[in-house]
C-alpha cells in the first residue's frame, strides 16, 4: 500500500469475537459488520475517516488469538504490522475476556508498535459483574486504554482523540531525544523468567549487531520469536542478515540446552509467563461482584448443546432454513416469484429494441438472458445471506460446527463444513455459489479446500427441474423417491470423494486444529445483518455477474454459429412463403379480410394477435372485457379475427363468420410456420459449433446412454444450470408463443425419446451425470475467488466430468448387463 | 492423565501441554498453560468434540487434540 504524506495509517488488530469489526465500522462508517463466528475477516478491509490534521486510513486485520506463524490469518496480521509499519495500531480487547485478550496485547507491545488499547464491550463485562479500573490498566500496560461500547458508538470520540495523540507522541519522540521520550511512558516488558531472560538478552545483543534486522524488527520481539522456534522468524533472520546463520546456530544450541535442563520447550514457558503476567494485571485492575453466577450464554447452551435436545434443535434450524429459502410460499422462492413478473416485463421491454436477425438474437438471447439469469438469483441469495448473517451474529454457527464435527471429520471435512454443504443442497436443492462463498468460515485450510472441491457434487437448485423433468417422463409414480435417491447418492458420493481427496491430493495442505472458541450469544442487529447481506450480494453481482453475462454471450455464439447454409435459409424462406400463399388461397375469394391480411398486413396481424394473446393470459372476466375493448379500439377489423369472429357493435354482440374462418385458417398457417421455425432452429443448433461438439462426443457419451441433444444441453448448461432444461426446450419442438413449462417439455420429450428407444436406465444414467457434471460458471468463479488458485478451479471443472462419466457409464452398462433397459 | 479422559462436570489443572507444533501452540495461545484451571462442561452429541470452560470463556476441543493436555483432576 502506498502512503500519502497527509494520510495516517492505522491498523485494527484484536482477537476473534472482540467486536473488532464493530469498532472498525463505528470509526469509519464503512460497510462492514462483526460476526460471532471466529475469524470472519480474512481479507484486508480498509476504511477512512477525516481528522482535523489529516485523513486516517484504517486497515482491519484478521482476528487472531496470537501472532505466531502457524495460521494464515496470524501471518497476514503479523506481516502487515511488520512491513506496512502502521503509525498507530488499535488492539480491540473484549472486556469480558480480559486475560486471553491481554495475551495478544503483550505480543503487539513486544513488536514495539505504537499501541492504543480499545477496551470494548464494557457493557457486557459490567453485566457479568466485572468492574475494570481503566486508568490502572493503562498504567500497568504502559499504553493508553480507551473504554468503548462498539455497537452503541460509545467511546468513539475518545478513541479518535487517543489515536491522534499516539500518532503525535510518536512523531515527537522521533524529533526529540527518543530515549528521554520513551522513558516517561514505558510499555510493559514481560519477564520471561531467570531461565530464559539471560538467553534473550544475549540474543537481543546479537540481533542489534545486524543492522538490516533492527531496521525492521524489534530485537526483543525477534529474540522471543526465535526462542519460540517460529519458522517465519527463522526465515527472516536467514534471509536478511549475513550473520543470520550465526544467530540461528546460537538459537538451536540454546533451545536444545534449555529443553534438556528444564524438560520443557521455551515456547511453553513464554506462553506461561505471558498468561501469568495477564493474571496479575487482571487481579490488580478487575474486581468481580457476584462471582460464579450463570451467564445467559451458559443457560442457552445448556439447552442448545444438550445431547438430546441439541440435535433436534439443529435439525429444526436446518428445516426452517430450507423452508424459508426454498418453499414457494414464503422467503426466497416467494420473493423470486414476486420479482419474476418484473423481470419478465424487463425482458419484454428489451424485446422492443430496433434490431433484427442475429444482432437481435445476440442481444436478447445472449446479453439480456444472461443478465436475467443473474437477476433471478438475487432474491434467493438476499434471503440466504440474511439467514447466514443471523446464524453468524447470534453465535449459533459455532454450535453447528460443535454438533457436526465428529461426523464430517470421518470424511476429512470439518464441523464448519456443515453450513456450506447445507447451502449447496444436501437435501432439496441449494446453491454451490453461496456454499462456496460461505467456506470462508472454515478455519482449517485443508478441510476448507476439500469442502470447496465437493460442494458442486451436491444438488444445486437448478439441477432439480431436470431431475423432475426426467422423473416425470420415466418414473411418473415415483417422483419423490427419485429425488430422494438423488439426494442420498450425491451426498454419499460427495463424502467419499472428500475422503479420497484428503487422503491423496490434499495430503500436504496446511491443517489447523479444531480448537474453537464458543462465543457468547448476541442478539443480531438489523443494521449489522443488512450491511453484510448487502456486501455479499455486491460480491456476487460484481465479481460473478459480469463474467456470467460474457459467457452467456459465448454460449449463444456456440449454439448459433456458423449457422445453416444459404441454400437452407432460402429453402426455409420458400417454405414459409408457400405456406403464406396457401393460407391466402384457403381464405376463399369472397373473404373480406383477405385484403386486410395481404402483404404487410399479415405481419401486422401477427404482432397484434401476439400481444392480444399475451395480454389475455391469466385475466378474469372483467379484465378480459376491458382488454377486448382496448384491442377493438386499436384495430376493429383485426379484433374481429383475433376474437374468433365475435365483436360488439352498438352495444350488441355480433358474429362474423368470415372473421371466424379467417381465424381458424390463420391458426393452422401459424402452426405450420412455427414448425418450420423450430426445424430451422434445430438445424441451426445441429450444425453449430456446440452441436458439432455434441455430435462428435456421441461415440464416447453413448456409453453413458447420452445422445447429441443431451450433450449440447450439457455444454450450454455451463453458463448456468438453468440452461439445461431451457436448451432441451429449444432443441425439442416447442411452440414459441407458449411459456416453456416442464409439462409441455415433458410431453414432447417423451414423444421424441420414445422412438429413439430411451429407457428408465438412460434416464438414471443421465441424471447421475447431471448430478456430478461440472459446476456452473458462477460456482467456478467463486472457487477461483475462494481458493485463489487457477489450478483448483481447473480441477473442479474437470474432475466432475470424468467422475460423472465413469459413474454414468458404470450404471448404464451395469444396468444393461443386468438386463434393464434392453 | 490427559484432558480427554475427564467427564462433564469434572475439574482439573493443566500440568503440561505435551502436544507439539501448531496444536500445541494453539492450546497455549488459548490459555491452556501449566496450572490453568479447566472445567469440562459437556460433550457433543457424539461424545466428540467437547466443551470446556477456561479463563472465563468456553472452548470446544477434539478428543484427539485434548490428548496433548496433561492434567491433574481436582
Amino acid at each position: 500500500m502506498t502512503k500519502k504524506t497527509n494520510e495516517i495509517l492505522v491498523a485494527v488488530a484484536g482477537q476473534p469475537n472482540s467486536g473488532k469489526s464493530t469498532i472498525f465500522n463505528c470509526l469509519t462508517g464503512a460497510r462492514q459488520h462483526v460476526a460471532n463466528y471466529p475469524g470472519i475477516t480474512v481479507e484486508k478491509k480498509i476504511g477512512t475517516y477525516s481528522a482535523k490534521e489529516g485523513k486516517i486510513v484504517l486497515v482491519d486485520l484478521p482476528g487472531t488469538y496470537s501472532l505466531t506463524s502457524y495460521t494464515q490469518e496470524e501471518r497476514i496480521a503479523r506481516d502487515f504490522l511488520l512491513l506496512e509499519k502502521p503509525e498507530v495500531v488499535i488492539d480491540v480487547i473484549d472486556a469480558s475476556n480480559l486475560e486471553r485478550n491481554l495475551y495478544l496485547a503483550f505480543q503487539l507491545i513486544e513488536m514495539n508498535v505504537p499501541l492504543v488499547i480499545c477496551l470494548n464491550m464494557t457493557d457486557v463485562a459490567k453485566r457479568r459483574g466485572f468492574d475494570i479500573n481503566t486508568d490502572k490498566l493503562s498504567q500497568q500496560l504502559g499504553v493508553p486504554v480507551v473504554p468503548t461500547i462498539g455497537n452503541k458508538g460509545k467511546g468513539k470520540k475518545e478513541l479518535k482523540e487517543t489515536i491522534w495523540a499516539t500518532h503525535k507522541h510518536k512523531i515527537d519522540s522521533i524529533k526529540t531525544d527518543s530515549v528521554k521520550a520513551a522513558s516517561t511512558d514505558m510499555p510493559i516488558r514481560i519477564n520471561y523468567g531467570e531461565a530464559l531472560e539471560p538467553i534473550l538478552a544475549t540474543l537481543e545483543q546479537k540481533i542489534s549487531e545486524a543492522p538490516r534486522l533492527t531496521e525492521h524488527y524489534s530485537p526483543r520481539w525477534l529474540a522471543v520469536k526465535l526462542m519460540e522456534n517460529d519458522s517465519e522468524a527463522r526465515r527472516l533472520v536467514r534471509q536478511q542478515s549475513e550473520k543470520g546463520k550465526n544467530i540461528l546456530d546460537f538459537v538451536a544450541v540454546e533451545r536444545d540446552k534449555f529443553i534438556s535442563t528444564h524438560k520443557e520447550a521455551p515456547e511453553k514457558i513464554i506462553a506461561y509467563k505471558r498468561y501469568q503476567t495477564a493474571e496479575g494485571i487482571v487481579e490488580n485492575c478487575l474486581s468481580q461482584k457476584a462471582k460464579g453466577h450463570k451467564t445467559w450464554t451458559d443457560r442457552i447452551d445448556q439447552l442448545v448443546c444438550h445431547r438430546a435436545a441439541g440435535p433436534i434443535i439443529l435439525a429444526t434450524v436446518f428445516y426452517l432454513f430450507y423452508k424459508i429459502t426454498m418453499s414457494p410460499d414464503y422467503g426466497g422462492q416467494k420473493l423470486a416469484s414476486l420479482a419474476w413478473p418484473y423481470l419478465a416485463k424487463f425482458r419484454d421491454l428489451m424485446a422492443f429494441i430496433p434490431l433484427s436477425g442475429l444482432p437481435r438474437s445476440l442481444f436478447l438471447n445472449g446479453i439480456v438472458d444472461g443478465v436475467l439469469a443473474i437477476a433471478n438469483y438475487i432474491p434467493i441469495f438476499f434471503v440466504l445471506f440474511i439467514l447466514i448473517a443471523i446464524l453468524e451474529d447470534t453465535g449459533y454457527m459455532t454450535r453447528i460446527a460443535f454438533h457436526m464435527d465428529r461426523v464430517l471429520r470421518a470424511f476429512g471435512l470439518h464441523g464448519q463444513s456443515t453450513l456450506p454443504m447445507m447451502l449447496s443442497g444436501v437435501v432439496v436443492g441449494g446453491c454451490a455459489v453461496v456454499g462456496t462463498m460461505s467456506t470462508r468460515g472454515i478455519k482449517d485450510p485443508k478441510a476448507r479446500l476439500a469442502t470447496i472441491l465437493i460442494l458442486p457434487l451436491l444438488n444445486c437448485m437448478a439441477k432439480i427441474p431436470f431431475y423432475i423433468l426426467m422423473a416425470s417422463i420415466f418414473f411418473k409414480k415415483y417422483q419423490a423417491e427419485v429425488l430422494g435417491f438423488m439426494s442420498v447418492v450425491t451426498l454419499v458420493l460427495a463424502l467419499v470423494v472428500a475422503k479420497i481427496f484428503t487422503l491423496t491430493i490434499l495430503k500436504k495442505e496446511e491443517e489447523v486444529p479444531f480448537i474453537l472458541e464458543m462465543p457468547a450469544y448476541h442478539l443480531p442487529t438489523v443494521r449489522g445483518v443488512l450491511i453484510r447481506t448487502y456486501e455479499r450480494l455486491m460480491v456476487f453481482i460484481k465479481k460473478v455477474g459480469t463474467i456470467v453475462v460474457a459467457v452467456a454471450v459465448i454460449v449463444w455464439c456456440g449454439i448459433t454459429f456458423p449457422g445453416i447454409s444459404k441454400e437452407r435459409v432460402v429453402h426455409y424462406n420458400n417454405e414459409t412463403n408457400k405456406a403464406a400463399q396457401s393460407f391466402m388461397a384457403k381464405l376463399g375469394e369472397n373473404n373480406p379480410y383477405k385484403k386486410l391480411l395481404a402483404g404487410q398486413g399479415l405481419n401486422e396481424f401477427e404482432e397484434y394477435w401476439m400481444s392480444y394473446k399475451k395480454g389475455r393470459m391469466g385475466l378474469d372476466e372483467e379484465a378480459q372485457q376491458a382488454l377486448n375493448q382496448k384491442f377493438a379500439k386499436k384495430n376493429a377489423e383485426f379484433f374481429k379475427i383475433a376474437n374468433k369472429g365475435k365483436y360488439i357493435e352498438d352495444g350488441k354482440s355480433k358474429k362474423d363468420k368470415y372473421a371466424k374462418k379467417t381465424y381458424t385458417t390463420y391458426k393452422k398457417f401459424y402452426k405450420s410456420v412455427e414448425r418450420l421455425q423450430v426445424a430451422q432452429r434445430k438445424e441451426t443448433v445441429r450444425v453449430s459449433y456446440a452441436g458439432r461438439l455434441g455430435q462428435s462426443l456421441v461415440p464416447l457419451t453413448k456409453w453413458a446412454g447420452m445422445d447429441w441433444k443431451i450433450n449440447v444441453a450439457m455444454i450450454s448448461s455451463f453458463a448456468a444450470k438453468e440452461n439445461l432444461v431451457a436448451t432441451l426446450g429449444s432443441i425439442y419442438s416447442m411452440e414459441k408463443t407458449e411459456v416453456v413449462t416442464k409439462e409441455s417439455l415433458a410431453v414432447t420429450m417423451k414423444r421424441e425419446t420414445a422412438h429413439t428407444g430411451w429407457t428408465p436406465l438412460h434416464a438414471i444414467a443421465i441424471m447421475l451425470f447431471v448430478a456430478i457434471f461440472p459446476p456452473c460458471l458462477m460456482t467456478l468463479i467463486m472457487v477461483r475467488i475462494e481458493t485463489g488458485r487457477n489450478l483448483w478451479t481447473l480441477f473442479v471443472t474437470i474432475y466432475p466430468i470424468i467422475l460423472g462419466f465413469l459413474v454414468a457409464v458404470a450404471v448404464f452398462q451395469g444396468g444393461r448387463i443386468l438386463g434393464f433397459g434392453g | 492423565m490427559t484432558l480427554d479422559e475427564l467427564k462433564p462436570g469434572q475439574e482439573c489443572r493443566v500440568v503440561k501441554i505435551s502436544a507439539e507444533g501448531a496444536t500445541g501452540q494453539r492450546l497455549l495461545d488459548m490459555g491452556l498453560v501449566s496450572g490453568t484451571r479447566v472445567k469440562v462442561v459437556r460433550n457433543a452429541p457424539l461424545m466428540d468434540p467437547f466443551d470446556i470452560s477456561v479463563r472465563g470463556y468456553s472452548l470446544a476441543l477434539r478428543r484427539s487434540d485434548a490428548k496433548g493436555i496433561e492434567i491433574k483432576p481436582l
